[in-house]
């Protein structure tokens, strides 16, 4: 075990201290990783330009540019380089991912080699998927990866996925007003509460209240409480959950998050999840004007333009508001996820009255081989190549090419601090809230990923927002999306939906 | 002597026919009659399991059919009266008629996609310039987020964007109009009102007609809009039925089911339209053939 956490260790330090190396001969020539120059390993440009892959052509679906598509296409023009392979990228819309593999896969075509998608189509995507290699699975750079990052990219322990990025929820919020004096003093006086980083949802409610409608730091414009993903698309449901972990996540209740595993009963309007959507619906008072309308790009937008005091979701408003020229870079901060008082528990049929938090290690950008695709060796060595340590360090420093950390070397403060002129107490903060989400947190939620899960998110997406709208109840909207999921349960088969889910909650049990 | 050779004559346009018209019909049909989804894909045959699904438990598509209904009425009747408006402003000799002519057509010939991604940016309620001006009066109204509100914000889109086409068409047949009528009736001292009312307006009935129908039909098929405007948001205020039939397919990848109502959409489209134009003929004409 000792030898196991001082090899860990020496990666780590040896990968920072290449990370902070001076540029090289890789770096001249691919200004790109001009911070780090060129980072051994068994992908790295000095091993690619050892491949000789001319003559072969890889087609890649990814995203449109530029968050993923803008690095996709950039590492496609470095691997070309390197080994004299043709690489055509194809961008396609998000909303388009799915089916655009999905059509070809089912029609046993392959005009893909790569195909990028989100990490929770692994359940639909498998049967047409190439399993990662044992080569790249064992190599020192998939070592690095963080164990909730394999287990997200893998299906009952085999790796079906390339990772590529990693994605959690987590809270943002602006330091300069939460650990500001004065305001904290008259927070106080008005509410009679200390104002600090939100500890349940509730507090941050009243907080996120409190600094709603007017201009708290003196810029001349209205401020508001929170941004938040509510717009009515695929995205609008992983917000949802993320608020939904604290009342419904209870670690004395194994056996699923979602469904109760032994019955394949929804537990989406359970008590728990009802809290959530009553605290949602409740949000709509302390967002920015039009908020309910926001998508993922708005809350980005918002919040790292300096609109709102608090945001979650994934890292890129964080990133965006931590950007060079961002007129709040080192103004903001990160903490988990706001927990809650009580919890429901479903077996006892009550609240527990006990502090309750859990991360959500939400899904997040994936890259896959295509079954049917004849180079898979070439189509391996372009996404090990595309995530090596070079790349991924100056992939991570970029926000909108939407690539985040999932390495063990990425929650090294210094690199911030170093590479991107963060303040030393944010990049603490950043690097250890998300590693305690990834590596110590016993009571993490892992996305949904069970056959048709779009069906099952479509309809928590459009029941929640039936009731963003007013147009139903809390209780009335979560019964409906209950409804809607039995009937889906009933058209995949109770069976089917158990076994894929089983290997969900089995991530989560075995965290205990 | 025998003519049956000129049959083979038609085969190649025949041929075309079968090939862009009914195999795609016969398909989705075919499809509508399967389970095909992301986890059991091909054709297999789940008899009219979709149709009963989605005419005794699936009260969204109806929702979403009477929605459209609301747009395409109330957009089209925008249309038809601008259009017509503007048409008249420029069909006969005024100021600068060939510029305006121009003018009124630059949003038909916008893409749909970006002019609705800048109208979305114009209505964003907080920080968008419509609003900035407005809160100089006190003024936010909620263009995307309020359930009604909503509904107004994509109607000014849709009918800023279309009301070119109708105005292109209208202003076609007014040039096209035989110039005996208006002599004649300038003649028996008929003024601009009764001009209207008399001549142009039963004279350009049946181009109305045709010009009427065709963006019905047009508008009927609303996506674009709805997609990127509001997501057929908040809730499900704006949602209309061709958005909802692409959720469930090319979302939620259930293509069997998105098959039974693509079909149902179409015959129920057949038979609006058809009463529309009776009752067009009716109101414009004044009789029914």
């Amino acid at each position: 075990m000792k030898r196991i956490t001082v090899a860990i260790t020496s990666m780590l330090v040896g990968v920072t201290a290449a990370g902070i190396a001076a540029g090289d001969k890789w770096s001249d020539q691919f200004p790109h990783i001009k911070n780090t120059g060129d980072i051994a390993g068994e992908c790295s440009y000095e091993s690619m330009s050892q491949k000789d892959y001319s003559g072969q052509t890889l087609t890649i679906n990814t995203h449109a540019v530029p968050v993923m598509g803008e690095p996709t296409a950039l590492h496609a023009e470095q691997f070309s380089a390197l080994t004299g392979a043709e690489v055509n990228v194809i961008h396609t819309p998000a909303g388009d991912l799915y089916s655009k593999a999905m059509i070809p896969f089912q029609a046993g075509q392959a005009p893909y080699d790569i195909v990028f998608g989100f990490s929770n189509f692994i359940r639909d995507w498998m049967a047409y998927l190439e399993p990662v290699p044992e080569y790249y699975v064992n190599m020192r750079q998939m070592q690095d990866v963080t164990k909730s990052h394999i287990d997200v990219a893998s299906w009952d322990g085999t790796m079906m996925q390339f990772p590529i990025d990693g994605d959690r929820h987590y809270l943002k919020y602006r330091k300069d007003v939460i650990d500001n004096p004065e305001l904290q003093a008259k927070y106080l006086a008005e509410t009679g509460n200390e104002l600090r980083v939100p500890q349940t949802w509730k507090e941050y409610a009243e907080i996120a209240a409190y600094f709603n409608g007017w201009d708290w730091d003196g810029d001349g414009e209205l401020e508001y409480g929170s941004a938040e993903v509510m717009k009515k698309d695929d995205l609008m449901y992983a917000a949802f959950f993320s608020r939904s972990v604290a009342y419904a996540k209870n670690p004395a209740t194994p056996g699923g998050f979602f469904f109760d595993l032994d019955t394949m009963t929804p537990l989406i309007n359970s008590p728990g999840f009802v809290e959530a959507l009553t605290d949602w619906v409740e949000a709509v008072n302390y967002v920015p004007p039009g908020g309910i309308n926001f998508s993922l790009g708005d809350e980005i937008n918002s919040f790292g333009g300096g609109q709102a005091l608090f945001s979650f979701s994934w890292d890129d408003a964080f990133v965006a508001a931590m950007e060079d020229g961002s007129a709040i870079k080192n103004k903001v901060g990160v903490a988990p996820l706001p927990g809650a008082d009580r919890v429901w528990n479903r077996e006892t049929g009550a609240w527990d009255e006990t502090y309750n938090q859990a991360p959500y290690i939400v899904w997040g950008w994936a890259a896959a081989v295509a079954k049917k695709s004849k180079n898979h060796e070439l189509a391996f060595d372009y996404l090990c190549f595309f995530s090596n340590d070079a790349n991924h360090q100056a992939d991570i420093a970029i926000g909108r090419f939407g690539v985040n950390p999932f390495k063990k070397s990425d929650f090294v403060p210094d690199i911030y601090i170093e590479r991107q002129g963060w303040d030393q107490q944010i990049a603490e903060e950043y690097t250890e809230t998300l590693m305690d989400m990834e590596e110590k947190s016993t009571n993490r939620v892992f996305p949904l990923r069970v056959p048709g899960v779009f069906e099952f998110t479509s309809a928590v997406a459009t029941g929640t927002s039936k009731a963003l709208a007013g147009q139903l109840s809390p209780q009335e909207a979560l019964d409906e999306v209950a409804a809607e999921w039995e009937a889906i349960i009933e058209r995949v088969g109770v069976d089917n939906v158990r076994e894929a889910y089983a290997v969900g909650v089995a991530l989560e049990d075995n965290l205990r | 002597m025998r003519y049956g050779h000129k049959y083979v004559f038609l085969l190649p346009g025949l041929l075309v026919l079968i090939a862009i018209l009914i195999f795609p019909v016969i398909f989705t049909v075919r499809l509508s009659l399967s389970g095909w989804n992301s986890y059991n894909p091909g054709l297999d045959f789940v008899g009219i399991k979709n149709y009963v699904r989605l005419f005794t438990s699936d009260p969204r598509f109806w929702e979403a059919f009477s929605r459209l209904a609301f747009f395409s009425l109330t957009t089209v009747f925008l249309q038809y009266i601008l259009g017509f408006g503007l048409a008249l402003l420029v069909w006969r000799d005024v100021l600068f008629k060939r510029f305006f002519r121009v003018l009124f057509l630059i949003p038909m010939m916008t893409t749909p996609v970006i002019m609705t991604v800048i109208w979305k940016t114009v209505f964003h309620e907080s920080l968008g310039p419509v609003n900035d001006f407005l809160s100089m009066f006190g003024l936010t109204p909620l263009w995307l987020s309020d359930p009604m509100l909503s509904k107004v914000t994509v109607i000014i889109v849709e009918v800023w964007q279309w009301t070119p086409f109708m105005f292109l068409l209208l202003l076609a047949g007014l040039l096209s109009l035989p110039k005996e009528a208006f002599l004649a009736a300038s003649i028996d001292g008929a003024g601009p009102l009764r001009k209207f009312i008399y001549v142009t307006f039963p004279l350009m009935a049946p181009i109305s007609i045709g010009a009427i129908i065709i963006r019905l039909i047009e508008a009927s098929k609303i996506m674009d809009t709805i997609y990127v405007l509001t997501s057929g948001g908040p809730g499900t205020s704006t949602e209309t039925t061709s958005f909802y039939i692409f959720i469930k397919g090319l979302r939620e990848f259930q293509m069997g089911y998105s098959a039974a109502m693509s079909f149902t959409y179409l015959i129920v489209m057949i038979l609006s339209l058809t009463v529309i134009v009776n009752i067009l003929i009716r109101v414009f004409i004044g009789r029914n053939d």
